[in-house]
């Protein structure tokens, strides 16, 4: 095989991967800018296997949006809502729950994930008072809930340090954080995509803090839009440099802009399954020090997904119930898998699935 | 398993031992990476193709009886059609409007038409366009043969001379009878498609061949089919390209599923490696979608096929992708390459630099 790698206009970066040392800033841009997606892919996938072994990841998860209002309304998504508009909606404590109810008998899920938008009135309480309720009445399931955006939201309606505010949450609940939000960091494409968002320094400190707080988190890339290559890897090691430091990132999950029914959609480069393999195996790359990689196959597609395992992605997502934002958007996935349609996947691709909890541990049933 | 992959990138020829153990032992990234370096060999110059064509079904009625098969309906069924020449020749020009160059008519094996419809029909387009008539399977081909009473040469020769420029490389499926006996009892048999094949080689007209594979057959049967067509290649030299394909379950009788991304990119690049002496691989959108389609250009394909102004087929087994030109242009870009307009025997037209589509 070196042999055939070796014709490879990356080939030295290859042979940095197989000594196992890191790579740099130039690395990465070159990595982007070549066509050699095999190679990468090949180079990310050793290292997957380093990492995971013959395993393949999976979760049985539902997610719950709880509101669609948002004051930011970033110009990207297409999912939020001003309060009043047609579709606007806040579900109350007692829906959520019942929410969760509707699938627990029937699938188990270890994972709740809640995500909404920044709601300008619903009080601290809500937030507590949520994931308190769900966890009073789900006891073993894992809530993994409000991205660093919402985060500082919530902390900024109950008027409390980002850190007071965390602590909080924890002690109603709360398991660990999403990733989302993270965007791009660079300051002068994330004014063009989403200018009213948190900027990236405010998301690696919400991280930071949590991860602090031993609140374990995941990162989100948001790519595919008006940003270069360099950005690109300038997001990677900004969060592999927090990772150096806290250890608190578990995957690195990279989703393509996808903006259908949005403002934005002039600034979505075309749909490039070949970009989509090299955002998760440069990722795999770059990110030396991440567990994990996901390909959330929601964005990718069934198909794609499933190649991504072979391109450095050891986790498949999981069989989520009811996804709003994607979809508002576009997407033209199912919005559920079921368990056995997830593991044939996954055993096609030669490895072995795992069904995870959201920390990463087996989950025997 | 490194030697046989770099043994495979030469351009080495392959055993069916060995393109099994490429099958079942290789990563499929080392497979696209050799798959990539034949292709890149065969096809040095930077641009990939595509070809502007409309699938024309000119009957869905089909005493086959295909198991694999959401389109056919069989003969007295009310959904049953077949087109009127004048319909066809509407189709025709609708797709000559938007550029097309081929026109690929397949359809049903009809009970009842015999020769002289199709070498009417095939006229009646012949003397109205300039397109490239790529139609009419094996299968079909068998089939007016019996209908007509005629052997094969005689009706691929009487149809060649009404119009028909080429054979598609459909009802290939798989080319193992024990497989064939399993799913399309009533088509053409191996060595019947193999003789259609062989005619058509004397006649001077070119084919392509297909696979339909993820249905009932097994590794092994795959590599007898690419091993078959090989050989087949190597006494005729009667094929441009090789298409395989997947199946798909969606209101079919067989049911089951369908192979994933990674079988299809695994299959499109042995069937790369172990084809030595077919100068073309075709990826399929219409079965994969756009995002595969262009990693397929990277794992041993050098062609994306067409635009299929309309396609039935693959559309009643619950699968409907549509690929503007526009779409197929951008996606060749997005793999490096510029991207070529060609006809059916793959000569180029157009080029599309990729410079127009760098932001």
């Amino acid at each position: 095989m070196n042999q055939l790698i070796a014709k490879s206009e990356i080939a030295d970066i290859i042979e940095k991967v197989e000594a196992g040392e890191r790579l740099s800033f130039d690395d990465g841009v070159r990595l982007f800018k070549s066509n050699d997606i095999t190679t990468i892919g090949w180079a990310a996938n050793l290292v997957r296997w380093r990492k995971n072994g013959n395993r393949t990841y999976y979760i049985v998860n539902r997610h719950i949006n709880h509101t669609d209002i948002c004051k930011n309304r970033c110009k990207f998504c297409a999912f939020s809502r001003s309060e009043g508009e047609e579709g606007a909606y806040t579900m109350s404590i007692e829906e959520i729950v019942a929410r969760a109810e509707e699938y627990y008998a029937d699938l188990k899920y270890t994972e709740l994930h809640l995500v909404g938008g920044l709601h300008p009135a619903m009080p601290f309480d809500y937030y507590t008072g949520m994931l308190s309720a769900l966890k009073e009445r789900f006891p073993d399931v894992h809530l993994q809930a409000f991205t660093a955006v919402e985060i500082k939201h919530i902390a900024e309606i109950g008027g409390y340090s980002v850190e007071e505010c965390l602590r909080r949450l924890k002690d109603a609940g709360l398991g660990s954080i999403p990733g989302g939000g993270a965007e791009i960091f660079a300051p002068e494409v994330r004014n063009q995509v989403c200018p009213e968002k948190m900027t990236g320094d405010e998301w690696l400190s919400v991280t930071r803090t949590a991860h602090k707080l031993g609140i374990k988190s995941n990162a989100t890339m948001l790519y595919g839009h008006v940003e270069r290559p360099e950005d690109r890897v300038d997001h990677m090691l900004k969060l592999r440099e927090l990772q150096d430091e806290t250890g608190g990132f578990m995957s690195f999950i990279p989703l393509r802009f996808h903006p259908i029914n949005t403002d934005l959609a002039n600034l979505a480069r075309p749909r490039s399954g070949i970009d989509d393999l090299k955002a998760v195996a440069v990722g795999r790359l770059m990110l030396d020090n991440f567990p994990h990689v996901k390909a959330f196959w929601i964005m990718f597609g069934l198909k794609l997904a499933q190649v991504a395992l072979s391109f450095g992605a050891d986790d498949f997502d999981g069989t989520v119930v009811e996804e709003k934002i994607t979809h508002r958007a576009g997407a033209e996935t199912p919005e559920a898998l079921t368990v056995t349609d997830i593991r044939r996947m996954i055993e096609e691709t030669g490895t072995v699935p795992v069904e995870r909890d959201t920390v990463y541990r087996e989950v025997v049933r | 398993m490194d030697n046989l992959l770099e043994y495979a990138a030469s351009g080495g020829r392959l055993t069916a031992g060995e393109i099994l153990e490429l099958l079942t032992g290789a990563d499929l990234t080392e497979l696209g990476i050799a798959a990539g370096l034949v292709c890149d060999r065969l096809h040095p110059e930077p641009v990939r193709t595509y070809v502007i064509d409309r699938n024309i079904n000119y009957t869905n009625i089909c005493t086959s009886g295909c198991s694999f098969c959401a389109f056919y309906r069989p003969p007295g069924h009310p959904e049953g059609y077949v087109l009127t020449t004048d319909e066809v020749l509407a189709k025709v020009q609708e797709a000559v409007d938007l550029g097309a160059t081929q026109i690929l008519m397949q359809g049903g094996l009809h009970p009842e038409l015999k020769i002289e419809w199709y070498e009417s029909l095939l006229s009646a387009i012949k003397s109205s366009f300039d397109v490239q008539i790529h139609s009419l399977s094996a299968p079909e081909i068998v089939h007016i043969a019996d209908m007509s009473g005629l052997d094969i040469e005689t009706t691929l020769a009487r149809l060649q001379r009404a119009g028909l420029d080429s054979l598609p490389g459909g009802g290939a499926e798989i080319l193992v009878d024990s497989v064939r006996v399993r799913v399309s009892p009533g088509k053409a048999s191996t060595s019947e498609w193999t003789e259609v094949m062989e005619c058509a080689a004397r006649l001077g007209m070119k084919a392509t061949a297909t696979m339909l594979f993820g249905h009932v057959e097994s590794l092994k049967d795959r590599v007898e089919h690419l091993i078959r067509i090989r050989d087949m290649q190597d006494r005729l030299n009667v094929f441009t390209a090789f298409i395989p394909w997947t199946y798909q379950p969606s209101n079919t009788a067989l049911g089951g599923t369908t192979p994933g991304g990674h079988d299809y990119l695994k299959m499109l690049a042995v069937s790369r490696l172990a084809l030595d002496n077919i100068p073309n691989i075709q990826a399929s959108w219409v079965t994969q979608g756009d995002a595969i389609a262009q990693v397929a250009l990277r794992f041993g394909a050098n062609d994306i096929g067409s635009t299929m102004i309309e396609e039935n087929v693959v559309a009643a087994a619950g699968v409907k992708f549509r690929l503007s030109e526009k779409r197929i242009i951008e996606l060749i870009h997005g793999a490096g390459y510029d991207a070529a307009q060609r006809d059916t025997l793959y000569k180029t037209l157009r080029v599309h630099s990729r410079m127009e589509s760098v932001k």
